[in-house]
């Protein structure tokens, strides 16, 4: 858990490429704080400016404006050799892995350890102890191409490890795995980030890898940060359409219910017990269409939310949504989502 | 005679490919890591290293080993035989194995290098430790081809007298119509681009952790 010191402070960081056709704006006036001990959540559709952001953290892309404090040191201010530096205390790991694929696993471990100037022995004793909090210590002599997919990420998660980071940056670490293996290497990351006190930063697309393990989030949308809080904060009450947009994920249209008004409503643990919505049909005596319906399991806790469409009459659908938000639920009108 | 002709042309392409890889390999890196996307961007030095090697490329190879006998008077103090083929040869090789190294960079994984960066390693450890080992079946099966091409090359020479078997194939099979000399030191020829061929292709096969 976060222990409120932030460990990267992002300020106001822009970043434009030069290309032939002009100059284009990939991220405008960036400013995010990423407290130590934390799982922070970077969230965005493709195209919104993760990867540039990610590359700009660890100063592999150095932004056109603004800077990047890690540690509280300033990266724009550091020289190219401390910079090398402070990127040995950065763990990194790819959608793609991005193992070396004619070392075997051991040496891959090892490789960060190589670079940092490790002796060959303690590296060695160092990534099989990794190898074994991964899970793969009888796998340390084989090589990669001989490894399914959710075994790739754990031994890119070991050779993170190996260098002592303060952070692992997760570029869109599980979007090239199955369900299964995803839930497997979140958990895992869980793990590290409770038991070594890691910092994570999760850079995806899916709002359902940030709900599994993040406590806070930014959304990115269109160069810019759209909205940063705790995940169920913006998961009961999104105050952006870009927040919307996740929190829907299936986001579909239905034409034919453009007509009528639709509300969302979210339940968190200790509503979930009462039956609300049969109750207020029962005393409405008017019925309501449910239209979405999912639950979540954010950071430990279940969260429900529910679309429903309201009758046609005005003041019973104004009645219902005070009925609702009388039984303390939180209820807003959607008008995009139908 | 062939004997020594085979041990002729065996003595200049090795020695010629290996003065010529001590040329061309630190010469293909340059090309690789100045590139655009490469690690240390440079547009100067790519341009300029890229003109030279597309000139020396462009050059027939015997219209060199005619252009460089002074220099190879210079150096080895004669201009004929198989030690003074090397000349030409190494200066003709070395750009063609330049491209050769680049091509086989290339093919190295972006994102195995944009690793090696997000966590510290310096240019000379990416070069030493990623793009070398990683492109390790690649650069053999160009040296299988960089190899057999310099044989074909040394035999050329012997048009001016550069010893070997492609100068008994000329003075003997050629300038004397002693087919029967022409077709063996033609087949000697074939059997070593097979063989060297054929263990590249193993080597490289050997060295790929791949699969």
């Amino acid at each position: 858990m976060g222990t409120g010191t932030p460990l990267i402070k992002i300020r106001g960081l822009s970043k434009v490429f030069r290309t032939e056709e002009g100059e284009v704006s990939v991220l405008e006036d960036i400013n995010l704080d990423i407290m130590e001990g934390e799982i922070f959540g970077i969230i965005g559709m493709s195209g919104a400016g993760k990867s540039t952001l990610v590359r700009c953290i660890n100063f592999l892309e150095k932004p056109t404006k603004g800077t990047v404090y890690f540690d509280n040191q300033d990266l724009s201010r550091l020289s190219q050799k401390e910079l090398y530096k402070v990127r040995q205390s950065i763990g990194m790991i790819f959608q793609q892995f991005n193992l070396l694929m004619q070392r075997n696993v051991l040496k891959n471990v090892c490789f960060p350890m190589e670079i940092a100037g490790v002796n060959k022995k303690d590296a060695e004793k160092r990534a099989y102890e990794l190898l074994e909090l991964v899970g793969l210590s009888d796998k340390a002599k084989a090589y990669p191409s001989q490894l399914s997919g959710g075994q790739k990420q754990r031994v890119a998660i070991a050779r993170a490890l190996a260098s002592n980071p303060k952070v692992i940056i997760c570029d869109e670490a599980t979007s090239a795995l199955d369900p299964s293996t995803t839930k497997g290497i979140l958990a895992l990351l869980k793990d590290i980030n409770k038991r070594l006190g890691i910092t994570i930063v999760m850079i995806t697309h899916e709002m359902s890898v940030v709900e599994e393990i993040c406590q806070r989030v930014a959304i990115i949308d269109s160069r810019h940060i759209a909205e940063v809080g705790y995940v169920q904060d913006i998961f009961t009450k999104p105050t952006t359409e870009a927040a919307r947009r996740l929190v829907f994920p299936e986001g579909r249209r239905e034409d034919h219910f453009t007509s009528k008004r639709c509300c969302r409503i979210v339940f968190d643990g200790s509503s979930a017990f009462e039956p609300v919505i049969a109750n207020m049909v029962l005393e409405f005596r008017q019925a309501v269409n449910i239209i979405f319906a999912n639950t979540k399991n954010i950071d430990g806790k279940a969260f429900g939310q529910i679309v429903i469409q309201l009758p046609e009459d005005e003041l019973t659908a104004e009645k219902m949504i005070t009925y609702l938000r009388n039984r303390g639920l939180t209820v807003e009108e959607v008008h995009n989502f139908v | 005679m062939i004997g020594m002709g085979f041990l002729e042309s065996l003595y200049m392409t090795v020695v010629s490919s290996a003065l010529a890889y001590v040329i061309g390999l630190p010469l293909g890196i340059i090309l690789v890591v100045t590139d655009k996307d490469g690690i240390k961007p440079c547009a100067g030095v790519n341009r300029v290293l890229g003109v030279i090697i597309n000139l020396l490329r462009s050059i027939p190879f015997l219209i060199l080993c005619i252009a460089l006998i002074p220099v190879t008077r210079f150096i080895t103090g004669t201009s004929l035989g198989p030690t003074a083929t090397i000349v030409p040869l190494v200066i003709g090789a070395a750009p063609f194995i330049a491209r050769m190294v680049e091509s086989s960079l290339k093919e190295v994984d972006k994102g195995v290098i944009e690793a090696a960066q997000s966590m510290g390693a310096t240019p000379f450890q990416i070069i030493w430790k990623v793009l070398l080992p990683e492109a390790r079946p690649s650069l053999i099966l160009g040296a299988a081809i960089s190899v057999t091409t310099i044989l074909g090359y040394s035999a050329l020479a012997g048009i001016v007298g550069g010893g070997g078997l492609g100068d008994i194939a000329i003075r003997y099979g050629y300038y004397r119509y002693q087919t029967d000399i022409m077709l063996v030191t033609v087949a000697l020829l074939v059997v070593i681009v097979q063989v060297l061929q054929d263990l590249g292709l193993r080597l490289a096969r050997l060295s790929d952790k791949r699969k």
